[in-house]
Parts: C-alpha cells; sequence; structure tokens
C-alpha cells in the first residue's frame, strides 16, 4: 500500500514539472512616466512615511499606556495591601473578666481566617489585655486565654497553629488612659500584630 | 480615725495632769504582765491581750546624739501598735522632778534590777499610766538600752550596741532592731520594726523601711519589674521581669551582687514567683496556650522543674507556701471565677480554701498566707471594687477587712497582725499599713502608683549593715 501510494504521488510530480517547463516567462512590460504617475508615486511614499510614523506613535502611546497600567496595578496592589494590612489588625474586645470570642466579633476574625489563608506565609502574633479593674497579676492570666482564644478561633477555621503566637500584657499596655467604663471596654482587647511573610499582602 | 482619737486622749491627759491621769491609768494597764522577778531567757505570765496595750514611756535623755535614736525607737514602737505611748507633759520638768534617769541607766548593771534605787522615779511613771519605760543612755561610744518594768520598780533588761554613724546606711535599721529588742524585752514577742518592704512604682522595684524611711530602688535593668518575693533568709528576693509578652524569673540580692535568672523561666510567661519556707523551691505561675498552671523549680540547684496544676480548662496561679511549706494556697478559674484553693506542696489534694457563695462573690485573687499559719490574706471583688479579706485557716471563715476605697494584694508582716497593701483611699493608689488588732491605717509611702508590695521577713544583722 504504502509503496503503491509512492508511485503514485512521484508520477505526479513528474506531471507538474514538466507543464512548469511549458510556461513561457512572464514578461513585464515598462510603463510610460507621466507626472501624475511621479506625483502619484510621490503622494504613496509619503503616505507610506506618514503611516510609519503614526505606527511608531501608536506604539509608543500603546508602550505608555502598558507601563501605565503596570504602575496603576502596582499602586492597586500597595492600596490592597494596606487594606488588608488594616483589616488584620482590627481589634476585638472582650466582656469584664471574660476571654470568649463575642458574636459581633466572629466576623472580624473571620476576615483574618480570609487573610490568612490567602497569604500562607503571613505569620502574626495575638496579644491579649485587660482593663485596669481586675488584679495585677491575674490580668497576666486572663490576657494570655484572651490571646489564646482568638488563636483557637483561628485555629479551628483552618489555619496552622504555628503560624501564630499568642502573648498576654495583661492590664499593663493600656490603650486609652481613662479610668471609666469607655476606656476599660477599649483596653479589653486583643491586638493583632504581623510577624513574618507581611509583604505583598494579597487579597482574600 | 482610730488614731486621731487616741491621740486626743492623749491630749487630754497631757493637759490635765497626775489626777486625771492616775484615774485613767487602771484602763490602760497591762492585766497580765511579767510580775516576777527579772527572768531572762524564760518570760512567765506574759499573755497579750488585744485591746489592752500596755503603757510605754520613752524616757529623755541628757545626751542629745541620741536624739534621732529616740525619736526613730519612739516611732517604731507606736507603729508596733502593741504600746499605749505616753508622752510626757512638759517633757524635760518631769526629770527635773524626778531624779534623772540617765544616771540610772548608766549605773545599772546587766539586767539588774536597783532601778528605784538608782534614781528613777517608777511611782510618777507608774501614775502616768506606764508599764514600761524605756531609756537611752551613752556610755563611750556604745548605746545602752535600758527597759524598766515600771510596776515591779527595776531594769527588765539591758542592751549594749554600737550603733553605727548617723550618716550610715545601716544606722537607722540598727535603730529599728533596738525597738525590736524593747517588744521582745517587755512582752516577749519579735517586733517589725527592723522589716522592710519590695514594691514596684513605675515598672521598678524598690524596697523600704517599715517606717516609710529608706527608700531604694533594687531593680537592676531597664525591663519590666512585677511581683516581687522575699526569700526566708532575707537578704534575696525573686521577682518577674515583663518584656514582649514574655515573663523571666529572677533571683538577686537585696544588696550588691548580681541577679541570676530562674531556670526554665522565660520562654512563657512565668510570673508571681513565691519562695517555699526552707528557701530551696520557687513556686510560679506559667502562661502557656494550655492556659495559666502552676510549676515548681528547685532554686538550690537551679533544677527540676515540676509541675504542680494541670488546668487545662482553667488558670492556677498566685502560689502561696504556708509556713511550715507542706501546704500551697493559690487562685484558681476552676469554679468560673478566680478563688482561692489549697493544695500540698507537690501538687495532690487540691480543694476549696476559701468559701465563697456560687454566682454572688465576685473574684478572689492575690493571696498571701501569714508567717503564724493561721491567716490567709487575699483580696475580693466587692460590688466592682477590690476589698482585702483574711481568711481563717482552721475555722475556714472569711472576714472583710477595708471597705473604703479600693484595696488589693496584701501582705503579712512577720508578726502576722499587719498588713500592707495598695488602696486608693486617699484619691490616688498607695501603699498602707493595717494593724488587725487595732484597726489602725496608715500610709506607708505617698507616693501615687506604688503596688505589689512584698513585706519581709524579719532581716538579719548582715543584711541591714551593707547598703
Amino acid at each position: 500500500m504504502k509503496r503503491l501510494s509512492l508511485i503514485v504521488l512521484s508520477g505526479i510530480a513528474v506531471v507538474a514539472l514538466a507543464a512548469c517547463s511549458h510556461n513561457p516567462p512572464p514578461v513585464t512590460t515598462p510603463q510610460q512616466p507621466n507626472a501624475d504617475s511621479v506625483a502619484a508615486a510621490e503622494r504613496a511614499r509619503q503616505d507610506s512615511i506618514d503611516r510609519a510614523a503614526a505606527e511608531a506613535r501608536a506604539r509608543e502611546e500603546a508602550e505608555r499606556q502598558r507601563q501605565q497600567r503596570i504602575a496603576d496595578s502596582l499602586a492597586a496592589m500597595g492600596k490592597t495591601g494596606e487594606a488588608v494590612r488594616t483589616m488584620l489588625a482590627t481589634l476585638i474586645h472582650f466582656d469584664y473578666d471574660k476571654a470568649n470570642i463575642r458574636p459581633e466579633d466572629a466576623s472580624i476574625l473571620d476576615q483574618k481566617v480570609a487573610i490568612l489563608q490567602a497569604n500562607p506565609n503571613l505569620r502574626i502574633r495575638i496579644s491579649g489585655h485587660c482593663d485596669e479593674r481586675g488584679s495585677d497579676e491575674y490580668n497576666l492570666a486572663l490576657g494570655n486565654r484572651r490571646a489564646t482564644a482568638a488563636k483557637q478561633y483561628l485555629v479551628s477555621h483552618g489555619i496552622e497553629a504555628q503560624r501564630i503566637e499568642t502573648v498576654s500584657y495583661g492590664e499593663e499596655r493600656p490603650l486609652a488612659q481613662g479610668h471609666d467604663e469607655a476606656a476599660w471596654a477599649q483596653n479589653r482587647r486583643d491586638e493583632f500584630e504581623i510577624i513574618g511573610g507581611g509583604d505583598a499582602l494579597k487579597q482574600p | 480615725m482610730q488614731t486621731g482619737r487616741r491621740r486626743d486622749g492623749w491630749t487630754v491627759r497631757g493637759a490635765h495632769l497626775a489626777a486625771l491621769l492616775l484615774t485613767v491609768y487602771p484602763s490602760t494597764r497591762l492585766f497580765a504582765q511579767d510580775t516576777s522577778a527579772v527572768d531572762r531567757g524564760v518570760r512567765i505570765g506574759i499573755i497579750y491581750r488585744p485591746g489592752v496595750r500596755p503603757g510605754l514611756v520613752v524616757l529623755p535623755g541628757a545626751a542629745a546624739a541620741l536624739d534621732s535614736v529616740r525619736a526613730i525607737v519612739a516611732r517604731d514602737l507606736d507603729l508596733s501598735d502593741r504600746f499605749e505611748l505616753i508622752t510626757l507633759p512638759g517633757g524635760d520638768s518631769i526629770r527635773m522632778s524626778a531624779a534623772p534617769p540617765s544616771a540610772g541607766t548608766s549605773r545599772a548593771p546587766t539586767g539588774g534590777r536597783g532601778g528605784a534605787a538608782a534614781g528613777l522615779n517608777y511611782q510618777l511613771y507608774q501614775a502616768l499610766g506606764a508599764d514600761f519605760a524605756v531609756g537611752l543612755a551613752l556610755a563611750g561610744d556604745t548605746t545602752v538600752l535600758a527597759v524598766h518594768d515600771v510596776a515591779a520598780g527595776s531594769v527588765r533588761r539591758e542592751f549594749r550596741s554600737r550603733l553605727p554613724p548617723l550618716k550610715d546606711p545601716g544606722f537607722r535599721m540598727a535603730v529599728h532592731r533596738l525597738a525590736d529588742h524593747i517588744l521582745e524585752a517587755t512582752l516577749g514577742v519579735g517586733g517589725i520594726a527592723a522589716t522592710r518592704i519590695l514594691f514596684v512604682l513605675d515598672g521598678k522595684a524598690y524596697v523600704i523601711d517599715e517606717d516609710g524611711a529608706d527608700k531604694q530602688l533594687v531593680s537592676s535593668s531597664d525591663h519590666q519589674a512585677m511581683s516581687p518575693a522575699w526569700a526566708p533568709d532575707g537578704r534575696r528576693f525573686s521577682y518577674m521581669e515583663f518584656w514582649a509578652g514574655h515573663g523571666q524569673l529572677f533571683v538577686q540580692p537585696v544588696g550588691p551582687g548580681k541577679r541570676q535568672p530562674v531556670a526554665t523561666t522565660g520562654q512563657a510567661l512565668d510570673f508571681t514567683p513565691a519562695f517555699s519556707p526552707d528557701g530551696k523551691t520557687l513556686a510560679f505561675s506559667r502562661a502557656t496556650e494550655e492556659g495559666t498552671d502552676i510549676y515548681a523549680v528547685n532554686i538550690k540547684d537551679n533544677c527540676c522543674l515540676q509541675r504542680l496544676t494541670v488546668g487545662r480548662f482553667s488558670d492556677n496561679l498566685s502560689p502561696t507556701y504556708s509556713p511550715e511549706g507542706q501546704r500551697i494556697a493559690f487562685v484558681s478559674t476552676r469554679p468560673g471565677l478566680p478563688q482561692i484553693y489549697v493544695m500540698a506542696a507537690d501538687g495532690t489534694d487540691q480543694q476549696l480554701f476559701a468559701p465563697f457563695d456560687y454566682g454572688v462573690t465576685g473574684s478572689s485573687n492575690a493571696p498571701d498566707w501569714s508567717p503564724d499559719g493561721q491567716s490567709v490574706a487575699f483580696h475580693r471583688d466587692v460590688g466592682g471594687t477590690l476589698q482585702v479579706f483574711v481568711l481563717d485557716v482552721r475555722t475556714r471563715a472569711v472576714r472583710q477587712l477595708t471597705s473604703l476605697g479600693r484595696n488589693e494584694d496584701p501582705t503579712w508582716a512577720p508578726d502576722s497582725r499587719h498588713l500592707a497593701f495598695v488602696s486608693d483611699r486617699s484619691g490616688y493608689r498607695q501603699l498602707w499599713i493595717i494593724d488587725l488588732e487595732t484597726g489602725r491605717i496608715r500610709p506607708l509611702l505617698q507616693q501615687s502608683g506604688a503596688r505589689l508590695p512584698a513585706w519581709s521577713p524579719r532581716l538579719p544583722e548582715t543584711a541591714s549593715s551593707t547598703p
């Protein structure tokens, strides 16, 4: 079969060659130059130059726009990083002498879960804080509970435990200096701090 | 308030003279007092009755060099809350009408009688309500302290000591020791004049004499210090250094010398150190992601960490040893809120110590076991503020000690009847001292922000002579 087809193909090729050799070479008849045609040629030449220049301009413009797009997207990325950072640093608060996560704070922690999932190299430290009303020394234990409560929430939502450190400051680092419920409520808090993988944060 | 009332009483007595004093005299007299002949070493019949305080007079003396000694001793005796201090109306005029006491004290043989023979007018001092009289005199460079038993009409004890010069850093402590000798000689009890109190102010550890004098910085680093605790020898203390959310424990001499980090501490948050009474073990709280639990480490060999509590879902912290070292009182959140628990020193037999009403009683914290073993002081949340309470170890009865302002972090004096604590009763948080027998309360330090006090044991001689 294979051999047969080869023979057939080569036969066709021979026929084709014979046909070519039969045709006379095409003769180009020189045209008579006239003023119109010269002007037309000149116009054509000029057009092509203009076209080339326009094309170059367009290319430049395209390149400029491309650069701009890159710059814009970089800025956008930076802005995203800032937004993510802010979201990550959002405090959560606690009731007096309590270390359980309040329902209204769960959504804040959910955001952090998403951020940690979108940025697998990100590592954070959670610090627990208390108001001045409790006992100085007991507050170290309570702040510890508050930090680990947030960590447990994040871990239970799929974040690797080794990406999160916890510390307690007790009542030693108040955010608000007042001695009323408003200040105390602000001071009963968890703070979230980036300790690694915080460059070029991605939006979840 | 109590102080004011008593002072008023003495003003009245000072204004009227002997006639009135004679009628007042029986009420202030010590009923059960040592009426036997002077018998050093064995004291018979001395039973202190709360509320009945013997009268004591510090005799004026000729030696002006001893004026500051006399003033410090008189103040120490007052702060002991064990005497009705009798101020002599007219001062020297009494001495003039009596024979000069300086002659009597300087001639009195050690422990000898014959005070009356030496010229002290015992009848007069007895009429003024004095059960005891204290004379100070100089014999060369030796200070002679004579403790007179006014009723017996004799010198009960005499102490000779060479006091350091006034400018010497050990001067005040040497004088405080004289005051404690007087308590020993008159009532047969140990005093608290030669003691000091550690505390924290603006993140630094300080030590101050029990009479509020001689405040000294003892922190040796810029990191925040918390929870100072005395070693039973009175020469060293432990404290927690707090930085970046971590807590490391150190043991440091009160005098000069280098601090030592406590083995295994500093990786996590280690806090509230407490020495065992033999000084070999340091119990402390450690906060990890598992919660807070009590550990003990061999401080002598700096080894052998032992875990005493396993909280899991509760925190256990703030250990304090009983004086014989067999038990540890501590705080546990196992009932929900922190309350006072007790366990054997090896961590077994954990049980509730200070009873509370579930859902009613507030958080209880900061226990301190008294040196006599009979009481545990702590603070408890009452209506949103803290008050000092005392637990009777035997009956488990709890009584509230304070009610004015916020009062917290009590620490026992070695006499087990005084407590230092933090209170904002004057408008800002500062250190106060309360006497549980008389209820008298006095500020220790007029400085805002002082907290976490720890009262020393009775201090050894050498601790005071080193600055």
